[in-house]
């Protein structure tokens, strides 16, 4: 039974994969930077997944570091003439130190802080993005951005480039498996389910929440350095509030602590726009309610509704299991 | 330095304003442990109740009650009876999460149902100035000040020498202990909500001539009434007043003495240097709850 399970799931995966390196074979420009798009949002939205589901804090300015990552990118490559591997780097630090920065003092406060610092920060971030036009070029936008060439491969055109992506988001991927795998990972989902008794088992509640939260801005960096060459422009806008909203709402629809998560709810925040193109300008008011009704239904989102139903499945099955053996054992005698 | 105290002035008006969200902020979190991340939205919404009903031909006076009537029922019943009630079993985070869909909800909303663009709206003070000390300023400003203040004048007496008020901070202090010695403490909420969205509708009514009637103005508004509730201290209502005096004055001199570009980054440093240096905000006191 479990080993059939197993294998089941490793194929599924196995198939969902293959679908994504061949299905878009046949896509045209647009649909493979849906497509993209979809990869680079899903890398920012585990970011934001580790700090929010498993840290259980919420940031709202995981656009603001995808920003900062997006602008590295966009100003080492048009202005340095240095590849997007250097640029990628400069934003993992930046990014996690920045995280770091912002998360110490507002963890020391039980009151959700973080939400208020981060809504703070972004903000900030986008008046330095639009105002500092000497690194920025402010409203005005950094345009050209380079592509890179993948050892002797280059990507400028849309469906290599999707690979790039695609890629990027499959190491990304095994990196945060091997993470939540860890024992980082085990205190993370500890300090999430009951915080105190983390606390009493001896561990730092306050600095695995702040290496989650910091290690979450710097994926934020991550997914913002494949942006500027996703976009080949990039200008102030796409970084305000707004975006960390989203990607918020991608966590919470998806499943928050969840591994899975993201990747669903990118995908509906990313394609909902397209299936409800009918709807024009109600789309996100809808989109607003759906999400209200969600979380009151299910907080833990989509995936956690079908983890409820499995685990219901489960405990009907134990139980058909314990009488059937119960009514054997009366009868023996 | 001749504008120093028309800028004082404005500023204080302004703050007064952002001590009414920030209040009605504080004062949700104390009783119900909700954080409304929608109260920027909260704000803006009654402008367009009272100018959706001036466009049916009703005057300005009636207007304006209706308006309050109206946030009431939405902003106060409905509120907490349609997305509070059934998020809070969840507990804190999905709620706060919960109304930030909200907000995104509200927003999207106004701009849909009636307009993108910026509505002007009248002012309930006459425009003019007056003198002081030989210095000219604006009289809407005083008159929005007066008001204000009058307002948390009432508010303050209401929390301090009622019977209700008291019931309600009992409430807002311990509310089982609160529900033990006889204290309606669901009415109590109730209450606490219908006065938080009291409190919006009418920081909606002063402050949406200063700034227009906008979809996006609640984003401005509601960050102004979180710094100001946090540096003023979270769990006080003086001190979510004195915050927002505090920011409106500082976001003024920030436009006049250091940036109208970054005016807004001005408060945002404050609330990060007061989580660094002071948590529990400068009036309020380290909350202890026993585990």
């Amino acid at each position: 039974m479990t080993a059939t399970a197993k294998y089941l799931r490793i194929a599924l995966g196995i198939a969902v994969i293959a679908a994504l390196i061949i299905v878009p074979m046949n896509f045209n420009r647009y649909g493979l930077y849906i497509l993209s798009q979809w990869a680079v949002m899903t890398i920012a939205a585990m970011g934001l997944n580790l700090t929010l589901g498993y840290a259980g804090q919420v940031s709202l300015a995981q656009g603001a570091f995808v920003g900062i990552g997006a602008y590295a990118a966009a100003i080492m490559t048009t202005q340095g003439g240095m590849p997007l591997i250097a640029a990628l780097g400069v934003a993992i630090v930046l990014c996690f130190a920045i995280g770091w920065i912002l998360g110490y003092p507002a963890l020391r406060v039980q009151h959700h802080y973080l939400a208020f610092v981060t809504l703070a920060f972004s903000t900030l971030a986008f008046l330095v993005f639009r105002n500092e036009d000497w690194l920025t070029k402010g409203i005005y936008g950094i345009s050209n951005i380079p592509r890179p060439n993948v050892m002797g491969f280059a990507t400028n055109r849309p469906l290599p480039f999707y690979y790039f992506c695609l890629g990027s988001l499959g190491i990304v991927s095994l990196a945060m498996w091997w993470l939540i795998r860890s024992p980082w990972g085990r205190a993370f989902v500890a300090l999430r389910e009951n915080p105190i008794r983390a606390l009493s088992l001896g561990i730092d509640t306050r600095r695995y929440t702040l290496m989650a939260f910091a290690i979450g801005s710097a994926l934020g960096g991550v997914a913002g350095t494949l942006y500027a060459p996703l976009t080949q422009y990039i200008d102030p806008v796409p970084f305000n509030l707004s975006l960390s909203l989203d990607l918020l709402m991608m966590v919470i629809v998806g499943g928050s602590g969840f591994f899975f998560g993201p990747f669903l709810g990118a995908m509906i925040a990313v394609l909902l726009p397209e299936w409800l193109r009918f709807t024009q300008g109600y789309y996100l008011m809808l989109y607003a309610v759906a999400v209200m009704l969600l979380l009151i239904y299910s907080p833990t989102g989509i995936l956690g509704i079908l983890d409820r139903y499995l685990a219901e499945r489960r405990t009907k099955a134990a139980s058909a299991l314990r009488a059937v053996t119960k009514s054997r054992l009366e009868t023996a005698p | 330095m001749s504008n120093l105290l028309d800028l004082l002035v404005a500023g204080l008006a302004t703050g007064a304003i952002y001590a009414l969200v920030a209040v009605g902020f504080t004062l949700l979190w104390q009783t119900s442990q909700t954080i409304n991340f929608a109260q920027g939205e909260f704000v803006m919404l009654p402008a367009f109740l009272m100018l959706a009903v001036m466009h049916a031909g009703a005057p300005f006076w009636l207007a304006i009650i209706l308006g309050i009537l109206l946030s009431l029922l939405l902003l106060g019943f409905g509120f907490k009876l349609l997305l509070v009630d059934p998020m809070l079993r969840h507990g804190v985070l999905p709620l706060a999460i919960a109304t930030m869909a909200l907000a995104i909800g509200m927003k999207e909303a106004v701009k849909q149902f009636f307009s993108a663009e910026a509505s002007p709206f009248p002012s309930i003070v006459p425009a003019g100035d007056v003198s002081i000390l030989g210095r000219v300023v604006s009289l809407q400003s005083l008159g929005v000040l007066a008001l204000a203040i009058a307002v948390v004048i009432g508010l303050t007496m209401l929390l301090n020498r009622t019977s209700i008020g008291h019931q309600m901070q009992a409430t807002a202090q311990n509310p089982t202990v609160a529900r033990i010695i006889g204290v309606p403490v669901e009415r109590m909420i109730l209450l606490t909500f219908l006065i938080n969205a009291f409190l919006v509708a009418l920081a909606s009514l002063l402050i949406t001539p200063i700034y227009l009637a906008k979809f996006s103005s609640g984003e401005v508004l509601g960050q102004a009434a979180f710094i100001a509730a946090i540096v003023g201290g979270f769990n006080q209502v003086r001190g979510a007043i004195a915050g927002g005096l505090l920011i409106g004055v500082v976001d003024n001199l920030a436009a006049a003495y250091v940036s109208t570009q970054y005016r807004a980054a001005v408060p945002l440093i404050l609330l990060i240097v007061i989580i660094l240096f002071r948590p529990q905000g400068l009036l309020g006191r380290p909350e202890e709850r026993t585990v």
